[in-house]
């Protein structure tokens, strides 16, 4: 008999490469930046975490749910303990500017594009 | 495409699996690894001594508009989630999660206890525990 919280610890402390699911999202850009909304349930607020390293973003968390003692999945098509997936930005994106929100488990995030690229109307001067 | 027996023993159970596949031949699933088995929401299910625990992954939705129904032995959990609005003049770039009504049904097993079935929502998570009959459950006998 296994049990299941032994596993979650395992693979917890096993390498940061390790497989994750793949959440969900979705990607809405308008003229002031660019949306993503994640699915994430299962994950804590505190289990969440959200890195931009150049312009690489990406998003983790770790699923945590109540499981009682001596429990024995039977059916699972959440078949691992965590997520994560990552996106390259592009430049005119304001990462600096990055706000979240997470509720439910989804996560919304909203990357402004920087202020010089904005759109704007060029005026055409005559000579 | 379908090589069934024409005298099915168990009714309920092909109707359920008639059901599951009417479902998945009509209804977009996006094709998410690991999440899309099944459809939306994804459902994990385990057991102990005492109870069945179901675990419905059903983020972004409210609690109040979540219907979860026992009928003879059969759990059944519904509900609608909505789309995010998009802002006129808006790209989508990705549109994977997803968005619409949704069914799910689990049979129960013979010494559930539909009468005492708990429901809680954390996280995006349904958490559904469903115990057993105390006279289905292991005891230890004494002897004399």
């Amino acid at each position: 008999m296994t049990e299941p919280t032994a596993v979650t610890k395992k693979t917890e402390e096993a390498a940061r490469s390790e497989a994750a699911l793949l959440p969900p999202v979705d990607v809405i850009e308008d003229a002031g930046g660019i949306t993503l909304y994640a699915d994430l349930p299962g994950v804590p607020k505190d289990k969440l975490s959200l890195q931009i390293d150049a312009d690489t973003l990406t998003l983790e968390g770790e699923i945590s749910l109540d499981m009682p003692e001596g429990m024995e999945a039977t059916h699972a098509e959440v078949s691992r303990p965590r997520y994560r997936r990552t996106f390259t930005l592009s430049k005119e994106l304001d990462s600096g500017k990055v706000s979240a929100e997470f509720n439910h488990g989804v996560l919304k995030l909203r990357i402004p594009k920087a202020e010089h690229a904005q759109p704007r109307r060029i005026e055409v001067k005559v000579a | 495409m379908y090589y069934g027996s024409l005298f099915p023993r168990d009714l309920f159970a092909e109707l359920d699996r008639l059901q599951r596949d009417m479902q998945q031949a009509f209804e977009f699933f996006p094709s998410i690894r690991g999440l899309a088995r099944g459809g939306f929401p994804a459902m994990n299910v385990g057991s102990t001594p005492k109870s069945v625990e179901i675990y419905v992954f059903a983020p972004g939705i409210d609690p109040s508009a979540i219907d979860v129904q026992v009928e003879r032995g059969v759990l059944t959990i519904a509900g609608e989630r909505k789309a995010e609005e998009i802002p006129e003049q808006a790209t989508v770039h990705i549109d994977e999660r997803y968005a619409g009504r949704f069914r799910r049904v689990v049979t129960l097993p013979d010494d559930a206890d539909a009468n005492a079935i708990g429901a809680k929502y954390r996280d995006g998570v349904l958490h559904i525990s469903v115990p057993r009959k105390e006279a289905a459950q292991p005891r230890r006998i004494a002897i004399q």
